[in-house]
């Protein structure tokens, strides 16, 4: 267990809870809708355009006093596939992990067939991702149409 | 739900092709058995398609049971407003199995989900249709003697034909070899080739619809290329004669060669065609009917007594 350096505590330093780190920045409220942040009690600190030395600006989003499940924490791979998640428990990084894309993708990514009867029925999403990796293929489980990641849309 | 719905071709393994292909025989030599007395069969047409329509109705009467149903969305409940679930529901009351077609892409998956009888898909959009693709692997079991190692020429439109890409992936337990011949417009879609590169399936590309590659065929698949699948008009008036198949053409096939064709045709095969003995267009459409019969049985669980 290592002690947060001080270069780490880029908004707030936490007690306990969650620290979602380098979140492409042009998908942080996408990932602040996915983990229901808005529904939250407890105090949220978001940061967002922070200087990355990865990846130019980055998001990140610290929540006190939550530790999420790790179903939910994957569900934000789709748009934000390289982020880092630190658990934080007396101020101390207990655990640090990426999030992985789930094999299903339920109720996440909107298809992009007007056609097709998820569109057209009150009935959830359902994607299997094909392909892994740099180029993201998503397959409807209804229409069967195939996607890349930058074809896809989040509800 | 779990059930035995047939959704996709590609939800059957080998083993269960081969024997759709062993009891479509059987019912091709006696077609009027007794398999369906006492089952109701609805058929939902919420697009009309009087042609499979009229060849599931077939097969259950040929089978003994009784069909119930509507033809097209405008004398049904959903042209009210009713949910495709609520319709199912209902209907799922009424019949033991129910045959369904719908304009939108994955409606019979959401409905074989839920469905307490199971749903047979006889087409959804763009996307599946199984039975067409089972009764074009009848008719090529049945002129070829086998499916194993054969060559298959594709002509037409190769990028929006349905049956063309269901054809294809159901083929791939067989070891085929393909030639996909389509002007640039309507190629064959780069996913489908990836499919053929990744399961070591040989197939060549042609915008020519030549002789030789007609000369080495075991099956000639037609398709129609249709005026609305194109942007650019001027292509269309460009290509719409490349790809029509003359009797001339035909001179030096292989003996065993045969011409499929989804149908209807428009102009891609000529009239002259017709009388050539290589011709099946028709009769794979009354192939349907036992495929069909065969289908049905399978996913009410009815055993066909060889
Ligand atoms: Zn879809």
């Amino acid at each position: 267990m290592t002690k947060i350096k001080k270069e780490e505590l880029a908004v707030a330093a936490l007690e306990n809870g969650t620290v979602i780190d380098h979140i492409p920045t042009q998908s942080l409220f996408k990932v602040v809708n996915l983990l229901g942040i808005k529904d939250l009690t407890s105090s949220v600190t978001i940061g967002f355009n922070l200087d990355s030395k990865k990846c130019g600006k980055k998001g990140i989003i610290k929540v006190a006093d939550v530790f999420f499940p790790e179903k939910t924490l994957n569900r934000i791979a789709i748009v934000a596939p390289n982020a880092k998640i630190n658990v934080i428990r007396g101020y101390e990084v207990v655990d640090k992990h990426t999030v992985t894309l789930p094999d299903d993708i339920v109720g996440i990514v909107r298809c992009g067939n007007p056609k097709c009867i998820t569109n057209n029925e009150p009935v959830d999403t359902h994607f299997h991702v094909v392909e892994r990796g740099d180029n993201v293929v998503l397959k409807c489980h209804y229409c069967e149409r195939s996607f890349k990641d930058d074809e896809i849309e989040i509800i | 739900m779990k059930n035995n719905s047939l959704v996709s071709i590609y939800d059957y393994s080998k083993e269960e092709l081969l024997e759709l292909l062993d009891d479509a025989r059987h019912f091709e030599e006696n077609p009027n058995q007794d398999l369906l007395a006492g089952k109701v069969v609805a058929t939902l047409f919420f697009e009309p398609s009087t042609r499979t329509r009229l060849s599931f109705e077939t097969a259950i009467n040929r089978l003994g049971g009784r069909v119930i149903g509507f033809s097209d969305a405008a004398t049904s409940s959903s042209s009210k407003g009713e949910t495709l679930h609520d319709t199912i529901m209902m209907v799922s009351n009424y019949a033991d199995l129910i045959i369904m077609r719908h304009y939108l892409e994955g409606a019979a998956r959401y409905a074989s989900e839920f469905s307490p009888v199971p749903i047979v898909n006889a087409g959804d959009g763009a996307n599946q249709h199984p039975s067409q693709t089972m009764l074009d692997l009848y008719s090529i079991y049945k002129t070829q003697g086998t499916l194993d190692n054969l060559t298959i020429t594709m002509v037409g439109d190769l990028k929006y034909g349905r049956t063309v890409h269901s054809l294809l992936m159901a083929m791939y337990y067989f070891k085929p070899r393909f030639n996909f011949v389509a002007c640039k417009e309507l190629q064959m879609p780069v996913e489908y080739k990836i499919f053929c590169d990744k399961h070591g399936i040989e197939y060549h590309e042609y915008t020519d619809f030549s002789e030789e590659v007609i000369n080495e065929t075991d099956i000639l698949y037609m398709t129609r290329v249709q005026r609305e699948r194109f942007t650019d008009l001027m292509e269309y008036e460009r290509v719409k004669n490349l790809y029509t198949l003359r009797n001339s053409m035909l001179a030096g096939s292989k003996d065993n060669l045969r011409i499929l064709h989804p149908l209807p045709r428009v102009n891609e095969i000529a009239y002259d065609v017709d009388s050539n003995p290589k011709a099946y267009y028709f009769k794979q459409a009354q192939n349907g009917l036992y495929a069909r019969q065969a289908i049905i049985c399978k996913v009410l669980g009815i055993k066909v007594n060889r």
